[in-house]
């Protein structure tokens, strides 16, 4: 593919059923009405000279370069403000309109450096092509008289420049800023002469200021003045694919922009219909870890953790690793081996794994990392609708009144989604946020909720129990919808336990500290507001009730009717790029693809007739019972893709036990991660750049990943786990991941009608996609849930067993930011450091006071479980009695001090409620350094020299 | 924690949410939850504890143990 600028036409598309036929240059067009003159030429491929608009932004009006002539009508209308109207007959091209347009342009390029063959947006210029558009022959005003040439270029952002000689003042980046990303960081400073584009005050530069760092105005801007320096620095690509990203749940479509094998930039795709032209920081800029020196890329082995790592050839790897698996289970039972899929590799990559767990094992001991973050939605959504995932496409929202944001902090963990929420929400629809923090979306530019309820940590189960006490009995609930679309013996039921008196805003304000006349507004707001939408996040599930809080969140949606259309739903956030495939592709050790359990022999059969082998009916263990497993000597063998769980999983020390007990550890990554430290076989893995394949975003659409470039290591990882299938005598032949994709909807119902042909085709699909539904399903549950009746579940209050005390006094609840992804392996190999260099631990200033600590003193963090030292950030955002950090440096290990309780129905981790201390610290706890020294001593790799 | 208590402290937390549904319901959905989820080692286990006594299960686990001993004899 050639490099081919992305199609602008000028302004928004307009959705409006009624059509309006205008004439231009002759030529008849039929455009929905309140389409723009520019737009409707633009449809016919007429291209109207233009700088100051751009189709991603509402029309501006300020360049005067788009002028045309419309028959009886005065003046020469600009016509990216002129809608179209029927009969319009309208001219782009008179001589009037060009000696306008050229006078225009003489005075932009009178106050613009004439340095084009130098510059670096040469031939992908705006400016540029307009002058050449107009015929700009010459400029008659001179250079001498005062101008902007000389202004110093800002090189503080680490991924773009911005150098004010080049500004035309079109204010494209500052509207992108707030109509697109919603920061309002940039602002157009002065007047006339004096305009000038500032990223907050004066004395900020880019990177002080509160930018945000999404590109939208790097994106927006029409000439070199804001340019990525990779651009600067390699030049422009030549050739584009268009491929997805591989951070957050989100699932943005990007253009990769190369130059031969380089990848020069990343470009979000107008047409991704997840991030509709939108990126941020991580997706847009952050892809340098894949050319990162650290890449590993020659399969390792040792026969010990004691010993150095030796490289070798992919064949000794994989016949080690086969013998290594073989004696395992010759020695243990094949009841000692297992598996973990990543929800950062591809669909087929995931498929492939459980597949080698279950017919190469032996067994179903495979899991994924939805384990510890949204297990509890499969159970929860399933359990309650019928379905293991979100009900909405992400569209939706413009269509919502009412946000409910529960548990999730989107501007940090999902960015582009948080954009669109945004946009919503300054056009008028309401905000309800449930959180512990006062997180971004409570208060920012323009926004603010109209209620945020501060709960305390662990209490999610009280507080929706008592918004659904006051919508049933304050006689909110929807009966019409319940009795049409519930069983309804069970929503009264429900109703009645929820009615008790003690599950009133009043009782359960002791429990959740939450201000009852607030809740009972929020419940209000929530139940008559029109569209109601619920959103949330890691912040629901990851408890002892994650479970049953999504169980009480479907049943708040269902109660209200708000299920089964545009702007309403249930709509977990998903934490990474595919983690609801994953899940989908069979990961989880009691279900087949399609989430059907091991147990259902019709099921299994399908997969038995397929692989041609026969599946164990018993469901396999989970992560966390793994690791027990191991402790008690009966686990001994892990492959691990893509998964770096002695960072990301609680209670590391367990974690390093576990890990440290087993005989064979097959780590299948990137980098040498942190559980590398315990492994014996080390397989290089690939980036989403170097290999085909799928992801699933949170709203269930299956997006294509397309090969940019060749792996680094030789072989993309769904033929790394192939070739240790057929070490394992496995008789697998695929030759591309569309192979696996087939087999994937030969076996998987809701997948039937997917394939890489219809993706490529179509761009992206939303399961289900099968005879039902042969275009794929945005909305789900429309006139019926997929379980039949949707069922009401009493969930009832179940405090967790992690208490505070005299010895913890305080709750931690852990977390992302917006500059870094999950463990951080990927984005700490970034300049994305330059916004989160270390781990912090947010506490509210009257607890720092308490313990006589400030803003930057190092803490020490201790709970039942561990201790580990930090630096202290003294914030309100917190309320007092709670503290806050990430977990994306392994040299804080967050992960030391949380502990091992977890979700009652699924295990996923408790998270977000650890008792602990905090007191002033000198230096670095006893793990700290132990473990520095282990992992020093872990990664040394024969014959290299460490650095 | 041993890997018996572990299981113990499991199996009374999924009873100790499903109790609502009254003593006998909560023991049957709390057998099925460890019949669909636990993998047979961690069946095997907490049934060796009940034929041990079932020290520290709580009365529904007991109980929801009992059946899962049931399920398996079957």
């Amino acid at each position: 593919m050639t490099y081919v600028r992305q199609n602008d036409f000028g302004t928004p598309a307009v959705s409006a059923e009624e059509t309006v036929t205008l004439t231009i240059d002759g030529r008849d067009v039929t455009v929905p009405q309140g389409t723009t003159v520019m737009r409707a030429a633009a449809e016919i491929g007429t291209a109207i000279p233009k700088l100051c608009a751009t189709d991603n932004l509402k029309q501006f009006g300020s360049c005067r370069l788009c002028l045309v002539e419309i028959d009886g009508a005065r003046g020469t209308p600009a016509s990216c403000t002129t809608p179209v109207a029927s009969g319009m007959v309208v001219h782009t091209e008179t001589p009037r309109l060009q000696k306008l347009r050229r006078g225009v342009m003489e005075l932009y390029i009178s106050d613009h450096p004439l340095d084009c063959l130098t510059c670096s947006a040469n031939n992908d210029c705006e400016l540029q092509d307009q002058a050449a558009a107009v015929g700009l022959r010459d400029v008659r005003y001179g250079y001498e008289g005062e101008n902007h040439l000389g202004l110093e270029t800002d090189t503080s952002n680490p991924y773009f420049d911005f150098d004010p000689s080049k500004c035309i003042a079109c204010s494209r980046c500052v509207r992108a800023c707030d109509e697109v990303q919603g920061t309002f960081a940039l602002t157009m400073d002065g007047r006339g002469f004096a305009s000038k584009i500032s990223a907050g005050l004066a004395s900020d530069d880019f990177l002080g200021s509160e930018c945000v760092s999404c590109g939208a105005c790097v994106q927006a801007c029409p000439t070199a003045t804001l340019q990525e320096k990779a651009v600067k620095e390699i030049g422009l690509p030549d050739r584009s694919v268009v491929t997805t990203c591989a951070y957050c749940g989100v699932g943005c479509t990007f253009r990769a922009e190369m130059r031969g094998e380089q990848l020069v930039r990343m470009v979000p795709w107008k047409d991704g219909k997840a991030n509709r032209g939108h990126s941020c920081v991580k997706g847009r800029f952050a892809w340098g870890y894949a050319q990162h020196a650290d890449r590993i890329l020659k399969p390792m082995i040792r026969a010990s953790i004691a010993d150095p790592w030796r490289e070798v050839e992919w064949d000794e790897a994989f016949a080690y690793a086969a013998s290594e698996l073989k004696r395992i289970a010759a020695k243990y039972g094949r009841g000692a081996l297992g598996g973990i899929t990543s929800s950062r590799c591809t669909n087929e990559e995931t498929f492939l794994v459980q597949k080698l767990v279950r017919a190469g094992f032996g067994n179903n001991n495979v899991d994924t990392c939805a384990r510890v973050c949204h297990s509890p939605t499969g159970y929860g959504l399933k359990t309650t609708f019928g379905t293991s995932a979100g009900t909405q496409d992400f569209d939706s929202v413009e269509q919502s009144d009412v946000m409910l944001v529960i548990g999730a902090n989107p501007t940090d963990g999902h960015p582009v989604f948080a954009s669109r929420m945004k946009r919503r929400l300054r056009q008028g629809a309401k905000l309800i946020v449930i959180d512990p923090r006062r997180t971004d979306l409570v208060r920012s530019p323009h926004i603010e909720a109209q209620h945020h309820l501060p709960l305390k940590p662990g209490t999610n189960v009280a507080v929706l129990t008592a918004m659904a006490h006051v919508i049933v009995t304050e006689g909110l609930a929807n009966e019409a919808f319940i009795r049409e679309r519930c069983d309804w013996d069970e929503y009264q039921d429900w109703a009645t336990f929820v009615s008790e008196a003690k599950h009133s805003p009043e009782t359960l304000a002791a429990v959740t500290g939450v201000d009852p006349t607030e809740l009972r507004a929020a419940a209000r707001l929530y139940a008559t507001g029109g569209n109601a939408a619920i959103y949330y996040g890691l912040g629901v599930t990851e408890h002892s009730q994650g479970s049953s809080t999504v169980m009480a969140i479907a049943n708040l949606a269902m109660v209200t009717g708000n299920i089964g259309r545009p702007g309403v739903g249930v709509n977990p956030l998903r934490g990474q790029n595919n983690v609801q495939g994953a899940c989908d592709m069979g990961s989880f050790p009691h279900e087949l693809s399609g989430y059907r359990h091991i147990s259902d022999g019709a099921a299994r059969k399908l997969f038995e007739d397929d692989w041609g082998v026969t599946l164990d009916p018993e469901p396999g263990l989970r992560i966390p019972n793994m690791l027990d497993a191991a402790v008690d000597g009966t686990f001994k063998a892990l492959y691990i893709q893509g998964e770096d769980i002695l960072q990301s999983d609680p209670d590391t020390k367990h974690v390093a036990a576990g890990l440290a007990a087993m005989e064979c550890v097959i780590v299948h990554d990137l980098f040498l991660n942190e559980t590398a430290n315990y492994a014996h076989i080390f397989l290089p893995g690939s980036t989403f750049l170097e290999k085909d394949g799928t992801f699933t975003n949170a709203e269930r659409r299956i997006q294509p990943v397309r090969k940019v470039m060749s792996p680094l290591n030789g072989l993309a990882d769904w033929e790394v786990t192939q070739r240790v299938a057929q070490a394992m005598d496995l008789d697998w032949h695929y030759t591309h991941p569309s192979e696996i994709m087939d087999e994937i909807a030969r076996l998987t119902p809701s997948f039937t009608g997917v394939s890489f042909e219809r993706l490529d085709a179509e761009g992206s699909l939303q399961w289900p996609v099968n005879e039902a539904a042969p275009d794929g399903t945005p909305v789900m549950h429309i006139g019926g849930f997929v379980r039949g009746r949707g069922k009401f579940v009493v969930t009832d209050y179940v405090p967790t067993d992690e208490r505070t005390g005299p010895r913890f006094p305080l709750l931690l609840t852990t977390g992302r930011i917006l500059s870094h992804y999950n463990v951080g392996a990927q984005t700490r190999r970034t300049a994305n450091v330059a916004w989160h260099p270390e781990d912090l631990l947010e506490i509210h200033p009257t607890d720092a006071e308490n313990r006589g600590l400030k803003d930057g003193d190092w803490v020490k963090l201790a709970s039942r479980s561990g201790e580990t030292t930090l630096r202290a950030l003294v914030t309100d955002r917190v309320a007092p009695g709670v503290v806050y950090t990430t977990f994306h440096h392994p040299m804080t290990q967050a992960n030391v001090v949380t502990t091992d309780y977890s979700d009652w129905a699924t295990n996923c981790p408790e998270y977000k409620v650890t008792a602990v201390q905090v007191a002033a610290s000198n230096g670095p706890t006893d793990w700290q350094e132990d473990y520095s020294r282990l992992s020093e001593r872990a990664r040394r790799i024969e014959g290299v020299a460490a650095e | 924690m041993s890997p018996a208590e572990k299981l113990v402290y499991m199996a009374n937390q999924i009873a100790r949410n499903l109790e609502t549904a009254g003593r006998d319901h909560a023991a049957r959905q709390t057998a099925e939850h460890i019949i669909a989820f636990w993998d047979p080692r961690m069946k095997q286990m907490i049934l060796n504890h009940l034929d041990a006594g079932g020290t520290g299960l709580s009365e529904i686990a007991h109980a929801a143990i009992a059946e899962v001993r049931a399920n398996v004899d079957a």
